[in-house]
């Protein structure tokens, strides 16, 4: 069977478990136990051993965000053992795979902590900051219809992967999550620089970086201080090249303060 | 009920121009006066929400997600067709008609599809200006590759990552008019209902998914576009929370629904690994490219291998069947997904599958590897073996990949007409969620176009000519039916928390795709059709007399929302059988084993079928009255469809 090991036994896990009602009260961790569990699974089928359990015996199953499964949707968001998306590198929470841990394990899980992510309820938090930060200027502006044919400007390979790999960014907030300072500057330097990088970009390269910093700031996130944990614990990779060049975008914008030069 | 589809008289070419320049307009300083409810934030949501609103319509767009750009749409990999014919092989919209109508098993409406080819190109020049940013070649143009049922290359892509960066260029469009105001925004918000006023669609109603509560909002127009419905077979390439809810809703409420059985197997998917199972990922397309499908030639080989007597890289190259190369030569590796899932199916019932179930085949890259080196491979698909290696553990440089077909698409949706209306006036339905454009068989890298199609370039036009034709008068929810169906949206929520029965809404869910899987998948026949009829009929009253849930409905409670999910699959399950049931002839992704040609491709009957059964509610637990509407094929000629 898919990746099955015919020598990984079943593990027995200890679970610590952020539960909370809502925004509005207080949490706190619970212990659960998890048994049976396969190598193969991923981390959240595990979490829905748990809550099949917890629901048939009558209790409330862990409330926890997650669509794709895949990596992509960057909806799963879970803290786990001190670490965003857990302990294997450039992976979300829904593609860690329980033969990263051991039978006897206890395994801590908790939301994304930060003030401009408030919980919803145990480990589900409200990521709509990096929307209204998207809104402030995180795109083109031209409408529908109307357009050049696509081969009209070519743009060099490299300036276009390189606008390729920013824009990978899932929105999952682990950089936000990873930083002692709650800093969003990853996620907003990497829709500053694909934007920048492409000539389509350029006409409102001023403007879009100063919104969206302007944004960012309002949202609460706070400053950042090039440690780069932010870029450890993305799962997408987004470098911290990124950084680098929406401080110069921003500081250009500064110095111009319009879309003119 | 005689269903008509508004298709534009005159030559195909000239139908949809016709036809735009036929529809009314609304009067540009009206356009504010109207509200228009989009349902869906996926390509086919996002994209049809930015250009109303651009357009001066005042939108309000509603997705369950917590952010517009989580919605399905985000997962696509491979692809987006369009007919630009940048490489100077012999593409043109006729062609990306032709491949789409036959591909589609001579099942899908010609004018449709033949404007879903014209306005492809206006996509891909869309997407560009919005930064979308494509794979280019070292001349800094834009690059294609290949995909199933084509012999051209016509696809474009963003690594393995394309519905990714094209959901973010609609997102960010969106966004756009979020900070303008013209769209309203609700996030977490789930509609539960269609609220229909004398015959129109005036609003809907909605759940708050952290709140509970449950309010109502009226517009002029209503647009679905809340995906496909896969997941009624439980394990699917879908993501977790896709469902019909919203579909079915409105089918309840009048809305017909459209070839139900009309369900895409994907052949490159990673296998089932155990019970736990929750999703089904795929392995897109694009790599049969470069990967070759293979099984062992003999069932004694396959089954050493299966019990871990000898490894692949023992069995010799004349050992090995390449059955897709092997039968359809012209097309190889890239025969259309129904062939190519059928095959891999035919192989492992031989007992020459893989993989410790035998249900698997092999995606093979070893050639390429060797002709352009792991680092070739790894930028074109980099994305997409590490995802393999992850789920499986397993390293596809070094092995092949294990492949099995899964449950990925539905081609059958929300019956509309020409103008993409449903059977309900100022109700419309776009992307998955409709049936319209991919007849018995979707082919890759289609499902992207037509979803920006329909948002983009489709629906601005001919939401228009309705609204242009209803007074621009505030709407409101004053009118009792709004009340109607808040009630009874709430005495189903009440319904489902009090059951207090003793299984999981997971548990039905599994059962209910097992019914599907077995009886109304890959292959379907008469007797197992009419058994699963009768499981799922038992399966729903089950549901409603043993279900169990706790908390309150006052609160986030992510299990009653999958328990009101499971609940509408059950009842599409059974729509989805019944059409099955009445379709006697084998097309596209739907095969009865009853009817094959004697090399067991799938016969269709065009004599007896070459129609587009539109389902009508007619009660609860009362049969469904089917309704015909005719195809006519006025330029190609229906064949035997042929890869060889
Ligand atoms: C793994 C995978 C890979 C694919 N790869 C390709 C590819 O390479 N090329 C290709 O052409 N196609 C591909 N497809 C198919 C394609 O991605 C989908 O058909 C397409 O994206 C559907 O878009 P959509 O906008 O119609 O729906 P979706 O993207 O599914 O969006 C549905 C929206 O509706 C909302 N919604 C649904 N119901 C409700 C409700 N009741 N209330 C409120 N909101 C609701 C959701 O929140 C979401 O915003 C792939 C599909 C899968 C599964
Ligand atoms: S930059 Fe990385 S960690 Fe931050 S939101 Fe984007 S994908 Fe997540
Ligand atoms: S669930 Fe989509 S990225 Fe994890």
């Amino acid at each position: 069977m898919a990746g099955s090991n015919p020598n990984a036994k079943p593990m027995n896990l200890t679970l610590k478990v952020w539960r909370q009602r809502n925004r509005n009260t207080e949490g706190r961790i619970v212990d659960y136990q998890v048994k049976d569990i396969s190598p193969d699974m991923s981390f959240l089928e595990m979490l829905d051993v748990l809550n099949e359990d917890l629901l048939r015996q009558g209790e409330e199953p862990v409330a926890f965000d997650h669509d794709c499964r895949e990596g992509i949707c960057g909806s799963c968001n879970l803290f786990i053992n001190g670490r965003a998306h857990g302990p294997e590198a450039g992976t979300t929470t829904c593609q860690l795979h329980m033969r990263k841990f051991s039978d006897g394990d206890t395994i801590t899980i908790e939301p994304w902590r930060s003030a401009a992510f408030p919980v919803n309820k145990d480990l589900s938090v409200d990521r709509s900051a990096f929307d209204r930060i998207i809104q402030a200027g995180g795109y083109i502006s031209i409408n529908t219809g109307g357009t050049p044919d696509a081969n009209e400007i070519p743009i060099p390979k490299d300036i276009a992967d390189r606008a390729f790999e920013a824009a990978t960014c899932i929105a999952c907030g682990a950089c936000v999550a990873s930083c002692k300072n709650s800093s969003a500057m990853l996620f907003v330097s990497a829709k500053v620089s694909q934007l920048a990088l492409l000539p389509q970009g350029h006409v409102e390269r001023k403007t879009r970086v100063e919104n969206m910093v302007a944004q960012m700031d309002k949202e609460g996130f706070g400053a950042c201080s090039n440690i780069g944990s932010c870029a450890a614990e993305c799962p997408v990779g987004i470098s911290l090249e990124n950084i680098a060049i929406m401080n110069r975008e921003y500081i250009n914008a500064k110095a111009t303060s319009n879309n003119l030069a | 009920m005689i269903l008509d589809s508004k298709i534009p008289e005159g030559p195909l070419a000239e139908k949809w121009d016709k036809h735009k320049f036929n529809v009314k307009l609304v009067n540009p300083a009206n356009k504010r006066k109207y509200d228009v409810i989009i349902v869906g934030t996926g390509l086919a949501g996002a994209s049809a929400a930015a250009s109303l609103a651009e357009l001066g319509y005042n939108v309000k767009a509603f997705t369950y997600h917590d952010s517009p750009r989580r919605a399905h749409s985000i997962a696509a990999q491979g692809g987006i067709n369009a007919a630009k014919n940048y490489q100077n092989d012999g593409d043109s919209v006729y062609r990306l008609f032709y491949d789409t109508i036959k591909g589609g098993d001579y099942r899908a409406r010609e004018a449709n599809v033949y404007r879903l080819a014209q306005v492809s190109v206006n996509i891909i020049d869309q997407c560009v200006a919005q930064g979308v940013p494509f794979a280019r070649e070292y001349g800094g143009l834009l690059a294609n590759r290949s995909f199933g049922g084509a012999q051209v290359s016509r696809t474009f892509y963003a690594r393995g990552q394309t519905g990714q960066q094209l959901l973010l260029g609609a997102y960010s469009a969106l966004s756009r008019q979020v900070a303008y105001g013209k769209v309203k925004l609700y996030t977490r918000s789930e509609m539960l209902d269609l609220v229909v006023v004398d015959g129109q669609a005036r609003g809907i109603i909605t759940r708050n998914l952290i709140t509970g509560e449950i309010e109502q909002h009226a517009a002029h127009a209503v647009v679905l576009a809340t995906g496909g419905y896969g997941n009624v077979f439980y394990l699917s390439t879908n993501a977790k929370y896709c469902n019909a809810t919203a579909a079915w809703r409105a089918h309840k409420k009048g809305a017909f629904f459209a070839n139900p059985c009309f369900t895409q197997i994907h052949p490159t998917c990673i296998p089932v690994s155990g019970d736990y199972q929750s999703k089904l990922t795929l392995m897109s397309e694009s790599l049969r490219n470069d990967g070759r499908v293979w099984v062992p030639a003999s069932k004694e080989t396959a089954e050493r291998l299966r019990k871990g007597e000898i490894r692949v890289s023992d069995i010799k190259e004349e050992d090995r069947d390449y059955f897709l190369e092997r039968k359809y030569p012209a097309f190889g590796n890239l025969v259309p997904r129904d062939v190519a899932s059928r095959n891999a199916k035919q192989m492992c019932d031989e007992g020459r599958g893989v993989g410790g179930s035998g249900l698997a085949v092999f995606l093979d890259f070893a050639d390429v590897i060797k002709r352009n080196g792991a680092e070739w491979v790894s930028q074109k698909y980099g994305n997409l073996f590490d995802m393999y290696a992850k789920i499986t553990g397993e390293n596809p440089y070094e092995q092949p990949m294990r492949i099995y077909p899964a449950v990925h698409y539905t081609m059958g949706g929300l019956w509309v007409d020409y103008n993409l209306q449903t059977t309900i006036p100022g109700l419309y339905a776009t992307g998955e969620c409709n049936f319209s454009d991919h007849g018995a068989n979707r082919l890759g890298a289609s499902a992207l176009m037509q979803g920006l199609a329909d948002g983009y370039f489709v629906i601005p036009y001919t939401i228009g000519d309705y609204l242009a034709q209803t007074p621009p008068k505030p709407v409101t929810t004053e009118h009792p039916a709004f009340k109607e169906a808040e009630a009874g949206v709430r005495a189903r929520v009440e319904k489902l928390m009090s059951i207090n029965g003793t299984r999981t809404p997971a548990e039905f869910h599994k059962a209910l795709g097992h019914i599907m899987w077995e009886y109304c998948g890959m292959a379907r026949n008469a007797e197992g059709l009419r058994h699963a009829k009768t499981e799922i009929q038992k399966l729903r009253r089950e549901f409603w007399s043993d279900l169990k849930l706790t908390g309150t409905d006052q609160e986030m409670n992510q299990m009653l929302e999958n328990a009101g999910r499971v609940a509408d699959f059950l009842e599409l399950g059974e729509l989805m059988i019944d059409d099955a049931y009445n379709r006697n002839e084998s097309c596209g992704g739907h095969f009865r084993e009853e009817y094959q040609t004697p090399e067991g491709e799938a016969l269709r009957d065009d004599e007896n079928f070459t129609y587009v059964a539109a389902w009508q509610f007619n009660g609860e637990n009362q049969p469904e009255i089917l309704n015909k509407e005719e195809l006519r094929f006025e330029n190609v000629k229906l064949t035997q469809r042929s890869y060889k």
